[in-house]
């Protein structure tokens, strides 16, 4: 399973290449799970994504408002606005395959 | 939080009014200020609604604005779901009077990598009550977050940090939860919010559904532990407090008519008591709602407001037939002091009935409220649950002083008195109607079995019906019992017949005399003529005999004369002088 899985994340990339990823991550404030969770998406964005996605940070904290539109209600989420459809991670994104596969990198098999 | 204080000086407990019908009343003032309250119940029982009702009617009534987080439905589906009852959410929203947020949680759609919070979901709701100042919050329903998130562990430990940061914002939360098996919620939420639970109940017996509430518990307050009925209908939700009420209601001496001339005079000339309850009651075809229509005609003429309840007839029909008989209740209607509220019995069960006629009482705020008949109740039902039925109904109608007339279908086949022993005690004033079958027809007679508080007529009256109205007829007791119908007509004859001759014999007696008179009269006037004819004979005679003395002076002077002239003349001259 775990050979097979990577092969197919070598797969993955080329089809959706062309496209341009949109993300955002919710946080509210600076806590260990938000900075875990940054740090965890910038290292899976840079080893599948590179140069063809940007990350938008929400703080909550700063921008309450911006919770309800995008259907937040657990912290830290992420959210794939772009490709669609939306796709929405919550937790840490501390295992990868969860996020590869809610990031529909990966299928979910 | 205003409210919370001022409530503080007489209630141990602050509380926060619902708004909603008598459930004010059997919480004693609302649910408590401040707190969370679990509302729990099956699908469909109304949970929804009464966070909603209490939402809606603490930012209409109450100055207290309020956040509806729906777990469920989005906001979309939550407005036109409420508009049929007659709540304008959009307006609220638009004056800022309520907030409506929609959590849209799918499982499908999350996908979960390690630790996570639900702080978004304070955030939320933190922003959303700060943005209109709200005091009231619902959280329906908030278990949906146990199907969309797996982790368990994280969700109850973050429930219950959600329930203590709502106590500590001071809000007065409303938590609906889907009822579980053997707990009070699927997913246990008892356990975190236990100040209040109320639960709501929504069964079928016997083919009719009835809703009902109860308090399960209510930490710090007094409150009535019964099942109470409520109602969902156009205008919300209403829970019934009916056996709050006590027997200290104000009582009335005023006395009104019953519509019917000769059962007022039965009732000491005066009628029934303002605020009692009078039973009707009698067979098939007797005439129970003729009086009832009497009485609501009497009514309105008056300008009262009547309510009338009929459970078995369409008002349309009962209106024809009453006008067959002369009573004329249209015009009423129109003028809107008789309303008609016509329903089977059998649509719903009894509380549901309690509940509509609670409901509409109030709505209509009648003087005198008819329910004919009550009979139809007993189908399938137990005797117990009638006569507590009508125990409240009655309690309630008293208190609010409004008159009720019954009436009560009793089979012939037992005692009509004794069929109607369970409510008996209820009834202050109790009109039987009964047939007196004789000489092979059937006929109507009425007594007063009972009359609190007057000296009523112990009479059996016959009752007729006429295209005037009812009538009520004196009865003849005859060596045969009771004389009605054409019996009582032979008699009447006969009564009337026995008169004629009296004034006959009176007329003869009469008639002799003047003859009498009569010849008394011829008789004296015979004797006059004779007298008269006697008399003038008498003077004749006298005459006569004058004639007599003169000739024989005559005859002397001339024998005179005849011997010495001289004698003639001298004796001629005496004469002359």
């Amino acid at each position: 399973m775990d050979l097979n899985s990577k092969e197919r994340i070598k797969e993955k990339p080329k089809r959706v290449a062309s496209d341009k990823w949109v993300l955002r991550l919710y946080v509210a404030g600076q806590t260990p799970k938000a900075l875990t969770a940054f740090a965890n998406l910038k290292k899976i964005c840079e080893e599948q994504l590179k140069g063809k996605y940007s990350i938008e940070v929400i703080d909550l904290l700063k921008n309450p408002e911006k919770g309800a539109a995008d259907q937040i209600f657990a912290l830290p989420t992420l959210v794939r606005k772009l490709p669609v459809p939306v796709r929405k991670i919550i937790g840490d994104l501390s295992n990868t395959e969860r996020v590869l596969i809610g990031l529909d990198l990966l299928p979910a098999d | 939080m205003e409210k919370a204080e001022q409530n503080t000086s007489n209630m141990s407990l602050p509380k926060s009014p619902t708004g909603i019908q008598g459930f004010d009343e059997i919480t004693a003032g609302g649910l408590p200020a401040g707190r969370p309250t679990l509302v729990c119940g099956g699908a469909g029982c109304g949970k929804t609604l009464f966070g909603m009702e209490f939402l809606v009617r603490g930012a209409t009534q109450f100055n207290e604005p309020g956040v509806f987080m729906s777990f469920e439905e989005n906001n979309e589906e939550l407005i036109i779901n409420v508009a049929s009852l007659g709540f304008e959410l959009e307006n609220l929203i638009k004056n800022k009077k309520i907030v409506l947020d929609h959590v849209h949680v799918e499982r499908s759609e999350i996908e979960e990598t390690g630790e996570y919070d639900l702080e978004a979901l304070f955030i939320r709701l933190g922003y959303a009550i700060d943005s209109i100042g709200a005091k009231r919050v619902v959280l329906d329903t908030i278990e949906s977050l146990f199907a969309g998130l797996p982790n368990q562990l994280i969700l109850r430990a973050e429930l219950r940090r959600l329930f203590r940061w709502l106590k500590d914002k001071g809000v007065t939360a409303v938590i609906t939860g889907e009822r579980g098996n053997e707990t009070l919620t699927r997913q246990g939420l008892e356990e975190y919010v236990s100040d209040c639970v109320i639960m709501l109940d929504h069964r079928v017996t016997e083919q009719t559904s009835i809703r009902r509430l109860r308090v399960v518990k209510y930490r710090g307050s007094i409150h009535g532990t019964n099942e109470y009925p409520f109602l969902i209908d156009e205008t919300g939700f209403s829970v019934l407090p009916v056996t709050s009420l006590g027997l200290e209601h104000i009582v009335s001496n005023e006395r009104i008519s019953s519509g019917i001339k000769a059962l007022d005079d039965m009732l000491e000339g005066k009628g029934y008591y303002r605020g009692s309850t009078v039973l009707v009651s009698g067979t098939a075809g007797i005439g129970k709602t003729s009086i009832a229509a009497h009485f609501a005609e009497a009514a309105c003429e008056r300008g009262e407001r009547v309510l009338y309840f009929c459970f078995e007839e369409s008002p349309n029909q009962l209106m024809r037939n009453m006008l067959s008989i002369g009573i004329k209740l249209e015009p009423w209607v129109k003028k809107g002091l008789l309303k008609f509220q016509a329903s089977r019995p059998t649509l719903y069960g009894l509380e549901m009935h309690l509940a509509v006629t609670h409901k509409f009482v109030n709505e209509f705020k009648p003087d005198i409220v008819i329910l004919d008949p009550i009979s139809t109740f007993d189908i399938g039902e137990k005797e117990f649950e009638v006569k507590t039925l009508l125990m409240r109904i009655i309690d309630f109608l008293k208190v609010n002083q409004i008159t009720a007339l019954f009436t009560n279908l009793t089979s012939a086949e037992c005692s009509i008195e004794s069929s109607d022993v369970r409510i008996s005690s209820l009834i202050d004033t109790w009109l039987l109607l009964r047939d007196i079958e004789l000489n092979g027809e059937r006929n109507r007679g009425m007594y007063i079995l009972k009359s609190r508080g007057m000296a009523n007529s112990n009479q059996i009256r016959e009752f007729v019906l006429t295209n005037h109205g009812v009538e009520l007829r004196d009865v003849y007791i005859g060596a045969s019992g009771v004389l009605t119908g054409s019996a009582r007509i032979a008699q009447e004859a006969l009564e009337n017949s026995e008169v004629l001759t009296r004034k006959h014999e009176i007329e003869l007696k009469k008639r002799e005399i003047a003859r009498k008179r009569r010849a008394l009269e011829a008789k004296l006037a015979t004797i006059r003529t004779d007298f008269g004819s006697e008399e003038s004979e008498a003077i004749k005679i006298i005459e006569a005999e004058r004639e007599m003395i003169k000739r024989l002076e005559q005859d002397k002077i001339e024998m005179a004369v005849s011997r010495k002239a001289k004698t003639r003349k001298n004796s001629t001259k005496n004469l002359k002088k």
